[in-house]
């Protein structure tokens, strides 16, 4: 307990570092992007709007730092992010809502696909380490650093053009209706193959090294010794001593890398028009429309934060020595 | 982008001390095996192979302009040609050469991602050691520091930062790299600086009045010289990504040729779809080779770190050379020789993390 009391107030003072950047980060620029928006939408906007606006972007001169400071916090927890300048007058945190669970389908699922598998393997390669298990690893590092949009568009080019078996953008098919029936979820499938597969191939290489050198690490020790002198089956000892103590930084890992593949994901969305937060979230550079990329940035941070606590309970449940009180 | 390496056993504290009196044992009378033990943590068929790489491309970010046979930005009337004598990588849209554009593109790539692997890795260094040798209330606040940077999605965070940025070039992409890209280096080293510091050698440093600034830069650093390597190498993968990424997506400026800026512009003539892969390809490649040279010197530098690694490392006839088994039963086995541990069998750490720390039986291997 005190154990994931401490994680969270770790992940509160993340929440809060991230929500601080983003105010300070519009602060240190330059020029005054509420005064061309106000001028590229002439009376459209009405002063309430321009109020919010000038509060995020601290434009607000007559306030001291710390009352801009509270009135953005204000706003924030009250939901509001602001006015998105390319989609106006849509507000920002109704983009990133219908844009989210898109990628938290994809991008989850492919990460969740790529831990198992790479978790698995690496588990096996690590068990059978010194033998031609280990001519695979160089393999593996090529994966892991190629970039996730180059290795997108490769397969855009060869399974969706050169052999069009599978679509090269959008989550579904032009001119569906989002429904639960067979026809969509089949056609959303198919539009997800390619992305997943994406990012599970250039991600599960550092889930396969990561595990693999666990696995030859926690393989010398006594106890996976004495679990196989003592006559337990192969697989026995390989999944209940070894692996199952390797997988513990595993977890951790996991949680911190998280970052990492959510960013290359981003990428990925725009590679394949993806109706993501990624693919918004470029659009949003491209307009210069600074609400929405705050937005944007706060959303994915969230996300990322809630999936390292997920890995906390996990990680409590997995080692029980986080349990212990005291 | 792709994950950087992250590598568990890395951030175990590792038993560094016997690790060098490990590298030093042994006989060593002969002068000329003295030196090849030098740089033991790069002397594998792995490392080698990256380094080689490594300074393949350090040489072209270094002469490619000069022999680059084409300027990058001289249009031609062969457009979008594909490889021929006088364009190997054939041209693009315009009529330029994509080889030349690779080319000259080195340089920035390379300066980008060394001017961030210095940076963040000198910041890793100070924040980390700092962390772990003060202790208290610096260490919660240093690494409370380090783990927000770490959880904090590095892209789009870059990404805002440089589209509010006048005036971007190459080091001042580093030097924004370099503030998002310390924090798993500071974390790694915090850990190793903690173990180190309650070693003897540190409190004997200490008892003979060494002052702390000698003992952290004489006694502590040479002992992280492999884990600030990896992390500095790590580190270089990450900027090289992360620039292909910005430059790809059109937030850095697109006169500085760069890996990233052949691939926009394929992108944006859609390269792919028209056929033209001599235009898209290479680029890809060279990012996922040289990430690739970065990956292997690191695995050397693990498998120096770890010694169980460098065991599993060994390919299956250097161990059949050494008379070794490899059994599924993970414990190596020697052969005609008596087994001897000259180690205390680690009991008391019924941890895994910890018992990682405890010495290996070296002797099993000889």
């Amino acid at each position: 307990m005190k154990f994931l009391l401490r994680r969270l107030g770790f992940y509160v003072l993340t929440a809060w570092a991230a929500v601080t950047l983003n105010f300070f980060i519009p602060r240190v620029m330059k020029g005054d992007p509420v005064q061309a928006l106000i001028n590229r939408y002439q009376g459209q906007i009405d002063q309430d709007a321009v109020h919010s606006l000038y509060v995020l972007f601290g434009l607000d001169k007559k306030q001291s730092l710390w009352q801009q400071y509270v009135d953005y916090w204000n706003q924030i927890l009250h939901g509001n992010l602001g006015i998105s300048f390319t989609f106006f007058p849509e507000p920002v945190s109704q983009v990133i809502k219908d844009a989210l669970p898109w990628t938290i389908a994809l991008v989850g699922m492919a990460t969740i696909i790529a831990v198992v598998l790479g978790t698995l393997i690496g588990t096996y390669l690590g068990w059978r380490r010194g033998t031609w298990a280990d001519s695979i690893l160089p393999v593996m590092t090529f994966f892991s650093s190629v970039p996730y949009f180059w290795l997108g568009l490769l397969f855009i080019a060869l399974l969706a053009i050169a052999v069009p078996i599978f679509p090269a953008n959008n989550a579904y098919t032009p001119g569906m209706t989002p429904s639960f029936s067979f026809a969509f979820v089949q056609s959303v499938v198919q539009h997800g193959f390619l992305p997943a597969l994406t990012i599970v191939l250039s991600s599960v290489a550092g889930w396969i090294l990561g595990m693999r050198n666990m696995m030859v690490t926690v393989g010398s020790e006594d106890y996976v010794t004495v679990a196989q002198a003592k006559g337990l089956p192969e697989r026995r000892v390989m999944y209940g001593y070894a692996a199952r103590n390797a997988v513990l930084p595993q977890v951790s890992s996991f949680a911190l890398s998280l970052g990492f593949v959510v960013s290359g994901s981003l990428v990925m969305e725009l590679v394949f028009s993806y109706p993501g937060i990624g693919a918004q979230l470029f659009a949003a550079i491209g307009a210069k429309d600074y609400p929405l990329m705050q937005g944007i940035f706060l959303v994915i941070t969230v996300a990322v934060l809630l999936a390292n606590i997920v890995a906390d309970v996990v990680y409590v449940f997995l080692d029980p020595r986080t349990r212990q009180e005291g | 982008m792709s994950n950087l390496p992250i590598d568990p056993a890395a951030a175990v504290p590792v038993d560094t001390e016997s690790l060098v009196s490990s590298a030093v044992e042994g006989p060593s009378t002969d002068p000329a095996h003295r030196k090849k033990k030098k740089f033991v943590f790069v002397r594998n068929a792995k490392s080698i192979t990256g380094i080689v790489i490594l300074v393949v491309f350090v040489v072209l970010a270094l002469i490619g302009p000069w022999i680059a046979p084409h300027d990058p930005n001289e249009t031609t009337l062969d457009l979008l040609a594909g490889p021929s004598g006088s364009h190997w990588l054939g041209t693009d849209h315009l009529g330029r050469d994509v080889f030349s554009q690779l080319l000259v593109g080195t340089r920035s790539v390379m300066i980008v991602g060394l001017v961030t692997g210095i940076g963040a890795t000198l910041l890793a260094v100070l924040i980390g050691v700092s962390a772990g040798f003060l202790g208290g209330v610096t260490d919660e606040l240093l690494s409370a520091l380090a783990n927000i940077f770490l959880v904090l999605p590095a892209l789009p965070l870059i990404i805002i930062i440089a589209t509010q940025l006048k005036n971007v070039n190459s080091l001042i992409i580093a030097a924004v790299l370099a503030a998002t890209g310390w924090a798993w280096g500071a974390r790694v080293l915090r850990a190793q600086t903690l173990s180190l510091r309650g070693r003897d050698f540190i409190e004997a440093a200490r008892a003979t009045g060494e002052s702390t600034w000698r003992i952290v830069w004489f006694e502590t650093l040479p002992n992280l010289t492999a884990i600030i390597a990896s992390s500095f190498v790590s580190t270089v993968t990450f900027a090289v990504l992360s620039q292909t990424t910005l430059s790809f997506i059109g937030v850095l400026p697109l006169d500085d040729w760069s890996w990233g800026t052949v691939l926009y512009w394929a992108q944006a003539n859609q390269a792919l779809s028209r056929g033209a892969w001599w235009w898209f390809v290479p680029a890809g490649l060279l990012v996922a080779i040289l990430g690739m040279a970065l990956t292997l010197i690191n695995f050397g530098i693990d498998e120096f770190v770890n010694p169980r690694l460098r065991l599993a490392g060994m390919s299956a006839r250097q161990m059949r050379r050494s008379g070794i088994r490899p059994r599924i039963g993970f414990t190596a086995r020697v052969r005609d020789l008596p087994r001897t541990y000259a180690h205390p069998t680690p009991v008391a750490h019924a941890t895994p993390v910890a018992a990682t720390s405890s010495p290996e039986p070296k002797e099993t291997v000889r």
